[in-house]
C-alpha cells in the first residue's frame, strides 16, 4: 500500500503543495525541451530536404562551438566571432554539397546516410585538429545566476536560451511550413529527378538547407556550451534529439518543438517527483523509454507524414 | 504570284547530338527539328535511344557531341533546372509523382518556377505572398478542371492507380505552362478508354494552349492519329523523320520494327 501511494498519490500531493516548486521544475523542463528541439530541428530540416538523416548533426553542434570559442580564445570579440562561425557553418554547407551530396545525387538514401557518418568522423577530428581537445569554458556575458518572479526562481542562462531557442524556431517554422520553399523542399525530399525537371535547383536547396542546420547548430551549440562547456560530449547531445524526432516525427517543424517540450518536461517532472523513488536518474532514460513506446503504437510520430505503402 | 511564306522558324534544333554510355552509343548523330506548335511522336524499337534522346533535351544528359538550339539559343549543356525555366516541361516514363503529397501540392510544384519572391522575402511579405499563392491556385484549378481530376485533388499522390498518376504527372508539366512539353510514353500501361482520354488531352493542350508537344509512344494508331510529325530512331540513329503517312509506309523503318537483321 506504502509503495502504491508513493507512486500515484504522493508525488502530486507535492506538486498541488508546493506550486512554486512545481512551477519552477516546469520552467526548467520547458528551457531543456526548446535546447532539445533546437538539436532536432537540425536533423529535421535536412531530412526533409534530402531525406538523409545527418548523423553529423550532433557533430555540427560540437564543431560549430568549438570555432566560436576557438576564435574568441584568439582575441576576437563576441559579434565578430560569431559572424565568422556563421560563415563557417555556410561554407561548411557549400563544401558538403559539392564534395559529399552532389557525386551522391540520385542514390539511396542509406548511401547518403553512410556519407554522413564519414562526415561526422571527419568534422570531429578536424575540430579537435584546429581547436584542440580540452573542455573550454563558453561566456556569452549573460551570468549563470537566477532572479525571483512571482517568488518563482528562473535561471537567466536557462531563459536566455529558451528565448533563443523558441524565435529561432517561430522563425524556422513560418520559413519552412508557409513559403514557396517549403513545398520545393517536400517536392526533393520525395523525387530528385522530378524536382529538376520543374526547375528546383537541387543544389541551391541543399546549401540553403545545410546552412540553415549548421546555423541551428550555432545556436545550440552556444547555448549547451555555456551551460556545460564546450566538449566532446556536446555531439552526444544528439542522441537526446533522437527521442524528439521520434515522438514529433521526422518531417515535421512543429513536432519538433512539441516533441522537444514533451520530453523536456517529462524527464524533470519524473526525475524530480519520482526519482527519489528508484534513486534518480530517470533523467537519463526517460526519453528513450518515451520514445520506445511511441516506436510501438504511432511509428511516424505525432506530427509525421503517414507512412502510406502500395501493397 | 507570290512566293509562299517561309517556313517558321524551328522551336527546337537538335543538331548531331551523340550520347555514349560506355561502350553503348545511345544516340549517334541524331538530328531533329521540331517546329512551334506541332506535336512530333519520336518512335522505335526498345533500346533505340528515345528516352535518351528526350533527356537529352531536357538538360538530364548532357550530350558528347552536337549542338542543341532552343528558340534559337543554344543550350547545350544546361542543367535540368535551367532547361525548365527556360519553358521546356517533361513526364516521365515511370511516373515521377512526388507520391507523398497531394495531387494539388504536386500540380502547384510545377509553378514554382512562376512564382516570384526569395524565400526570406516571401517569408517576411504576408499580403503579396497570400495573393499570389491565391492567383497560383486559381491557375492549377483550371489545369484540374481542364484534365477532369477534380475529385482526386485532395488524394496522395502515390494512392492513385497508375493511370490517374499519369494524368497528374501531365497536370504538373501543364502547371508550369510550358512552350515545349516532353511526354515520354504518356499512355503506357493504359487501357483503351485510358488512352483515347489521353489523346483527347494532348490534342486539347496542343489546340488550346498552342504548346508544341514532343511525344515518345509505341502505339502505332495512336501516333499515326494524333502527331504532325513522326521521327523513328533504331540503335541510336535516326532512320526515318516525315508526316505519319511517310513513316508507316518507309521501308526502313517497317525493317526495323520487323526486326530485318542489320548485316
Amino acid at each position: 500500500m506504502d509503495l502504491l501511494y508513493r507512486v500515484f498519490v504522493g508525488p502530486f500531493q507535492d506538486m498541488v503543495t508546493a506550486p512554486t516548486f512545481l512551477a519552477e521544475v516546469l520552467i526548467g523542463g520547458v528551457a531543456a525541451g526548446l535546447m532539445y528541439s533546437l538539436v532536432a530541428l537540425g536533423f529535421v530540416l535536412i531530412f526533409k530536404a534530402s531525406g538523409v538523416f545527418n548523423f553529423a548533426q550532433g557533430v555540427m553542434v560540437l564543431f560549430a562551438a568549438l570555432t566560436l570559442v576557438g576564435l574568441m580564445e584568439r582575441g576576437v570579440p563576441m559579434v565578430a566571432a560569431l559572424a565568422l562561425t556563421i560563415g563557417v557553418m555556410v561554407a561548411l554547407a557549400f563544401a558538403i554539397e559539392r564534395v559529399v551530396l552532389r557525386p551522391l545525387v540520385n542514390q539511396e538514401h542509406i548511401i547518403l546516410f553512410m556519407a554522413t557518418i564519414g562526415l561526422n568522423f571527419f568534422l570531429e577530428g578536424l575540430g579537435e585538429m584546429v581547436w584542440g581537445a580540452n573542455v573550454k569554458r563558453l561566456d556569452i556575458g549573460i551570468p549563470d545566476e537566477s532572479f525571483t518572479v512571482a517568488g518563482i526562481l528562473i535561471n537567466k542562462l536557462e531563459m536566455t536560451a529558451a528565448a533563443t531557442a523558441a524565435v529561432l524556431v517561430g522563425v524556422l517554422a513560418v520559413f519552412f511550413q508557409r513559403t514557396k520553399i517549403g513545398r520545393a523542399l517536400r517536392a526533393v525530399a520525395d523525387d530528385h529527378e522530378a524536382a529538376l525537371s520543374l526547375g528546383i535547383p537541387l543544389r541551391t536547396i541543399w546549401v540553403v538547407v545545410w546552412s540553415v542546420a549548421g546555423i541551428v547548430a550555432i545556436a545550440a551549440g552556444i547555448m549547451w556550451g555555456a551551460k556545460s562547456g564546450v566538449q566532446f560530449s556536446l555531439s552526444l547531445i544528439a542522441l537526446k534529439a533522437l527521442p524528439v524526432l521520434i515522438l514529433g516525427g521526422f518531417t515535421s517543424v512543429p513536432g519538433a518543438i512539441v516533441g522537444g517540450l514533451i520530453i523536456g518536461t517529462g524527464e524533470k517532472i519524473g526525475e524530480v517527483y519520482w526519482g527519489p523513488l528508484v534513486g534518480g536518474a530517470i533523467e537519463n532514460w526517460f526519453a528513450y523509454v518515451l520514445a520506445l513506446a511511441f516506436l510501438l503504437v504511432r511509428p511516424q510520430g505525432l506530427f509525421g507524414e503517414k507512412i502510406i505503402e502500395r501493397v | 504570284m507570290r512566293p509562299a511564306p517561309p517556313p517558321p522558324p524551328a522551336l527546337l534544333e537538335v543538331d548531331g547530338v551523340s550520347v555514349r554510355f560506355g561502350a553503348v552509343q545511345a544516340l549517334d548523330q541524331v538530328s531533329l527539328s521540331v517546329r512551334r506548335g506541332e506535336i512530333i511522336a519520336i518512335i522505335g524499337p526498345n533500346g533505340a535511344g528515345k528516352t535518351t534522346l528526350l533527356n537529352v533535351i531536357s538538360g538530364f544528359y548532357h550530350p558528347s557531341e552536337g549542338r542543341i538550339r532552343f528558340e534559337g539559343r543554344d543550350r547545350t549543356r544546361l542543367a535540368p533546372y535551367d532547361v525548365a525555366a527556360l519553358g521546356i516541361a517533361r513526364t516521365f516514363q515511370n511516373v515521377a509523382l512526388f507520391k507523398g503529397m497531394s495531387v494539388l501540392d504536386n500540380i502547384m510544384t510545377g509553378r514554382l518556377l512562376k512564382m516570384k519572391g526569395s524565400f526570406l522575402l516571401d517569408a517576411l511579405y504576408w499580403g503579396p505572398a497570400k495573393a499570389q499563392e491565391l492567383e497560383h491556385r486559381a491557375r492549377v484549378e483550371r489545369i484540374i478542371d481542364f484534365l477532369e481530376i477534380q475529385a482526386i485533388r485532395k488524394t496522395p499522390a502515390g494512392r492513385l492507380p497508375y493511370g490517374l498518376q499519369k494524368r497528374v504527372e501531365l497536370a504538373r508539366a501543364l502547371a508550369a505552362e510550358p512552350t515545349l512539353l516532353l511526354l515520354d510514353e504518356p499512355m503506357a500501361g493504359m487501357n483503351v478508354e485510358e488512352k483515347e482520354d489521353m489523346c483527347r488531352f494532348i490534342l486539347d493542350v496542343n489546340g488550346e494552349f498552342g504548346t508544341t508537344i514532343a511525344l515518345i509512344e509505341h502505339d502505332m494508331s495512336v501516333v499515326m492519329d494524333i502527331s504532325d510529325h513522326v521521327a523513328a530512331l533504331d540503335y541510336g540513329r535516326k532512320i526515318a523523320d516525315g508526316t505519319p503517312a511517310e513513316v508507316r509506309t518507309d521501308q526502313v523503318v517497317i525493317d526495323a520494327y520487323l526486326g530485318v537483321s542489320h548485316a
